[in-house]
């Protein structure tokens, strides 16, 4: 890796954009690189807006906070688009020059505007239905954030499928005490499965399809994109 | 009381209680701080919060008051599950922050070492205590993770609260990272119960951009603990009702004659300010220094503390691709304000950026009032509410200051 990678995601409170960008960061980490990753919101609760930034580099990273020039932006919820739930708007907002755009929707939601403009900025915009993946896969929609990492991680190749189960132990393998609505989430998907391997299994499932679809897709794209 | 502590004695004061290599009743090993900094661990992966528990759990806490607000909650959380543990004398739950601040008090009368948390609104919810602690000479540590306090409301990262801080007789420090906030705690306590010095301290990060940051930390093996706190080191009598300080509250000199009101509360508040100098020593002996700079023989300095640390770090990159040269002055102490050194590191600046996570730039002040032909000091840039500081906007402000063309940040993206 020899640039420096910004990973903005905007989601909606409950969806687990904060766990998708501390996994994302956790299995950077966990190849020895560089990261940082830190949450956005206001009020927690479920359907708002909420943010989460993830920076992965070959260097040691300072910045922190509001990722404002990301490479890669995912959106984990429609809303986010038709309902203007992001902290930036229009919610591609600073994306750089070939960036990534991955949307969670099984159709397009941008207008002929936003496609110029990020035509202009030749930005890739990949549209996966990870919801429906998480649903087939997963079990349960709760696993969206997985679908959403594993075509991240696909596209980018920033962590390997190896990072991303080794993070995914680490972050539900184990007691973790984070806010009361994140506990009584990590509850909730705990109790969709028999056993935590299950879960762990299932997720990690969900990963690893959405890695395989999503590589496909690069592997097709023409454009050159500054984030591989 | 207060012979002089020459730099080269390594130990800090400690307790006589036990002696270093005695272990506690969790097995762990009363070790010199120093020589804790110096026990290599495998680095660690974790948030701001999990951080504060885990040196918690290795600075021999007897009491810690917990009372939730954001962005604080997860840690003094995670103090209870250390407590459940064994790892500290006694929690519990306060009705409000002024409350908990209250029960810290009373606790460290009593002779106990007390950590505690709060952020934003709580701790000006909590204030009346603080200069109370300093005049009381309690050295009760409250970790303060910044949020904003203005209204209409926010949970953000906002350190305006600490300028409220200032002049409350607290020795004040503030952490960039969460490595900064480790070793911070720890060495807060072993500064602040010094005899000469034995004052509260409020160990100061930026809220979310540290306590809900993931980041790479460098801990001691939890095998260890700091020595605990002596409160017959006390430079004043515990609990005594007829001497200062504690008499100034049961039976105030003012119901007797307002001279000696005067004189006592003067004299008393010189003191207090006095102790705060007093602990630099001790804080170089642990920490090193006051502050961390770099390339300060550069024409353009940024000073600053916190997150606008980081941030200016990566401005700084940022600027020498271009060519730019810019030097960096970090203060981790604010009470003690590093004057020596910042008019050191200073002296051949020509100009000085001072950024803040608020809109008072009230370190900028702090600045200004520090060094000679203050007009160098160029107070931003600043933001506020919560509001992230993108290091591009850092490094508009310098080139804006030599005249450099920039594009505007106000179209961005659109």
């Amino acid at each position: 890796m020899k640039k420096r990678l910004n990973i903005r995601i905007s989601g909606l409170g409950g969806q687990g954009a904060v766990t998708a960008a501390h996994l994302l960061a956790m299995a950077a980490n966990k190849a020895g690189l560089y990261s940082i990753s830190n949450p956005f919101f206001g009020a927690e609760k479920r359907m708002a807006p909420a943010e989460s930034y993830c920076r992965i580099g070959p260097e040691r990273i300072y910045d922190r906070g509001e990722l404002v020039y990301p490479e890669v932006i995912m959106v984990f919820h429609p809303q986010v688009i038709t309902l203007q739930k992001s902290y930036t708007a229009p919610f591609y907002s600073g994306i750089k020059k070939n960036g990534l755009i991955i949307i969670n929707t099984s159709t397009d939601l941008l207008t002929e505007e936003d496609h110029q403009r990020l035509d202009d900025l030749n930005v890739a915009v990949y549209d996966i239905d990870a919801t429906s993946l998480a649903l087939e896969i997963g079990g349960t929609e709760l696993s969206t954030n997985m679908a959403m990492i594993g075509a991240c991680a696909g596209i980018t190749r920033v962590v390997s499928l190896d990072e991303l189960e080794k993070a995914l132990q680490d972050r539900f393998g184990k007691k973790y005490v984070a806010s009361g609505g994140t506990a009584t989430l990590d509850e909730a998907i705990k109790k969709k499965y028999a056993k935590k391997e299950m879960l762990l299994k299932k997720n990690m499932d969900t990963i690893i399809k959405a890695y395989e679809i999503a590589t496909e897709w690069a592997q097709n794209q023409k454009q050159e994109m500054a984030v591989q | 009381m207060n012979k002089p502590v020459g730099v080269k004695e390594k130990g800090v004061k400690m307790s006589q209680h036990v002696k270093l290599g005695q272990k506690n009743k969790k097995g762990q090993v009363y070790t010199d701080i120093v020589d804790m900094f110096n026990m290599p661990e495998p680095p660690s992966f974790l948030t701001g919060s999990e951080v504060i528990r885990d040196a918690v759990k290795v600075a021999s806490i007897d009491l810690s008051v917990a009372y939730p607000i954001t962005p604080q909650s997860e840690a003094a959380a995670l103090i209870g599950e250390l407590y459940a543990e064994g790892y500290l004398g006694d929690y519990f739950r306060g009705e409000s922050e002024f409350a908990v601040m209250g029960q810290c008090a009373g606790a460290a009368f009593g002779g106990a070492r007390v950590f505690t948390t709060t952020a934003g609104p709580g701790t000006l919810r909590a204030f009346e205590n603080f200069p109370m602690w300093a005049g009381a000479r309690l050295p009760i540590q409250v970790c303060v993770t910044c949020r904003g306090i203005n209204s209409p409301l926010t949970i953000q990262p906002d350190t305006l609260e600490m300028y409220f801080l200032l002049e409350t007789g607290m020795l004040i420090w503030h952490a960039e990272t969460a490595q900064d906030l480790y070793d911070y705690i720890l060495a807060g306590f072993m500064v602040a119960e010094q005899p000469d010095v034995h004052l509260p301290i409020a160990t100061c990060c930026d809220g979310f951009f540290v306590t809900h940051t993931k980041d790479t930390v460098n801990k001691v093996p939890d095998e260890v603990c700091l020595p605990p706190y002596d409160p017959y080191r006390s430079p004043v009598p515990c609990m005594d009702m007829e001497n200062p300080p504690v008499r100034m509250m049961r039976d105030p000199f003012v119901m007797k004659s307002n001279y000696i009101s005067y004189s006592t509360h003067a004299s008393w508040q010189q003191e207090v300010r006095a102790a705060i100098e007093r602990s630099r020593k001790h804080t170089i002996r642990i920490l090193g220094s006051l502050v961390e700079t770099q390339n300060t023989d550069r024409e353009i300095l940024i000073v600053a503390s916190g997150t606008a640390v980081s941030q200016s770090r990566e401005a700084i990159r940022l600027l020498e691709e271009e060519g730019i040269k810019v030097g960096l002055v970090k203060l981790k102490t604010i009470r003690p304000f590093p004057h020596a050194e910042l008019r050191e590191a200073t002296a051949n600046a020509k100009a000085i950026f001072v950024p803040e996570f608020n809109l008072s730039g009230w370190l900028a002040r702090e600045v200004k009032a520090c060094i000679p032909n203050n007009e160098r000091v160029h107070a931003g840039p600043q933001v506020g509410g919560g509001m992230t500081m993108p290091l591009e906007v850092i490094a508009e402000e310098i080139k804006r200051y030599l005249g450099i063309p920039t594009e505007t940040l106000a179209s961005r993206g659109s």
